[in-house]
């Protein structure tokens, strides 16, 4: 492999490397693709449990009397009604409705939010919402909030699967039978400070634990020593790829992109029309009204062939769209696609093609997620 | 790493075995290892005409799509069927039930590299 330059590493990266992983870059970092292999990893998420460096991703804090109102104007969902302890999804968009990123925001107290971001858009990010708050303090005449990116300082692991519970329980000190989805809780794990929340990107039951970047690795250890009865493996972003894949989560750069709206994306849940003025809301309602001209849909193959990313789909020799994200999905044993489709095509069991090497194979569009975790 | 003696490889990770006029062509254990899980295999047809460096085929993994290209020139004689099903067969025995096609040869690539040759590459590939 290529000497890449200038990656960023995690505090784990040592741990990685003892691991046997295999590293890749993602969004500027140097990350661990898979240790024993992508479909272990996935169906030990899917049965037992498994853990997850996502250190890479980005942590913005917004504080101050008007954290909450700034936020309400540069991102599409609710904050406002957000209670203390909670966890919102939220999009941020551009004036026309492209997203800048897709995005957690943890509300701490009425002065205090965090915004967890994709490694790769952290830096977009922070710039788009400094140059956006010039904007606001300007029109609102309120410099009443500060935003601090706090990504270097802040560690995230994300314990996923089934057992994940039990496996947090079991170290004891918290209370997290009690703890809901999306909601989280500041608390120790063996004396250190951590934030853990019922969140995730695997389709799965699972918790998200933040800790001071110093203390990642004490708490890594931790974990996986308590998950060894469990059956706990390390989990790589191979296999975080499949199973948000399975569980219909969109990816930034795949699914959603500056040129992709909420709408489009089939995520207007996660646009509150009702809250009042927001960046590119009017853009949006104008599409919606309109019609969106294309929409994400499902593909399932239905001759021999991995929809990829890019590969073009047609209808009887016209393009009607593309494959954003494709793979064999391992809890399926389907080869399945997310993919972008002219919105007049884009109805339930459709045969299309997709183009893979130069041929045309069938596909049909079908429901999404393809996997939904029984409860 | 395994790469057995009586094999000619190519630097593309393909590795041949020759017996007489008789070629049987798969991937390396570098290969396998590098690609991770494989979970699709795409062979030509029998019968089909292969020039030396063609592509005859695609072993895609979870997250990679590889190109396989042809160490000789020749008639594909037989695809090894199984891999069509069972492409993890690809990762568990490379050189034994994971062969991919068998090609009655014209010319063999003069290009072939030994097995310490290969090593050598792989080695310097990582």
């Amino acid at each position: 492999m290529e000497n890449l330059p200038r990656l960023k590493r995690t505090p784990l990266y040592a741990k990685h490397l003892e691991l046997g992983a295999k590293m890749v870059e993602f969004g500027g970092w140097e990350m661990p693709v898979q240790y024993a292999g992508i479909l272990e990893e996935h169906q030990a998420v899917r049965h037992t449990a498994g853990l997850f460096d996502v250190c890479h991703m980005g942590e913005i804090q917004v504080l101050g009397a008007g954290a909450a109102a700034f936020l309400q104007r540069v991102l599409t969902n609710d904050v406002v009604k957000m209670a203390a302890g909670q966890v919102i999804y939220t999009l941020m968009c551009y004036p026309d409705g492209g997203i800048v990123d897709d995005m957690l925001v943890y509300k701490l107290d009425d002065e205090k939010y965090m915004l967890v971001v994709n490694a790769g858009n952290t830096d977009k990010d922070w710039n788009w919402l400094r140059e956006y708050a010039h904007v606001h303090a300007y029109k609102e005449q309120a410099e009443d909030f500060i935003l601090q990116n706090i990504s270097a300082e802040v560690g995230l692991l994300a314990l996923q699967g089934p057992r994940a519970e039990e496996i947090l329980v079991g170290i004891g000190s918290v209370s997290l039978k009690d703890l809901r989805y999306y909601r989280f809780a500041v608390t120790e794990l063996a004396g250190i400070k951590v934030i853990i929340s019922r969140t995730g990107y695997t389709g799965e039951d699972g918790f998200e634990i933040y800790v001071g970047a110093g203390n990642v690795p004490a708490i890594w250890d931790l974990v996986m020593e308590a998950g060894k009865a469990q059956g706990l493996v390390p989990a790589g972003l191979g296999a975080r790829d499949t199973l948000r894949f399975e569980a219909g989560l969109p990816l930034y750069g795949h699914e959603l992109t500056e040129k992709t709206t909420p709408l489009e994306a089939g995520l207007e849940y996660f646009v509150a029309w009702e809250k009042g003025d927001f960046v590119g809301k009017e853009a949006l309602l104008a599409q919606k009204k309109e019609g969106v001209p294309r929409k994400l849909v499902g593909l399932t193959m239905l001759e021999r062939g991995i929809p990829r990313a890019g590969y073009p789909i047609e209808k009887g020799g016209v393009r009607i769209g593309e494959v954003t994200s494709g793979s064999y999905a391992p809890s399926l044993e389907q080869n399945l696609g997310l993919a972008y489709v002219l919105s007049d095509e884009a109805w339930l069991d459709n045969e299309v093609e997709v183009m893979i090497r130069g041929k045309a194979l069938k596909a049909k569009i079908c429901k999404k997620p393809f996997y939904r975790r029984t409860r | 790493m395994n790469y057995p003696e009586e094999l000619s490889y190519t630097r593309e990770h393909e590795w041949i075995r020759v017996e007489g006029k008789k070629g049987i062509i798969g991937i390396t254990d570098y290969a396998q290892d590098s690609l991770g899980d494989v979970v699709f295999v795409e062979l030509p047809e029998v019968g089909r005409k292969l020039k030396i460096g063609e592509v005859f085929g695609v072993v895609e993994s979870v997250k990679a799509v590889s190109d396989i290209y042809s160490p000789c020139s020749g008639v594909v004689r037989a695809v090894n069927e199984k891999l069509l099903d069972h492409p993890e067969i690809l990762n568990q025995d490379p050189y034994g039930e994971g062969w991919l096609i068998e090609v009655e040869m014209e010319e063999l690539d003069s290009e072939l590299l030994s097995s310490i040759e290969y090593a050598d590459f792989a080695a310097g590939e990582e």
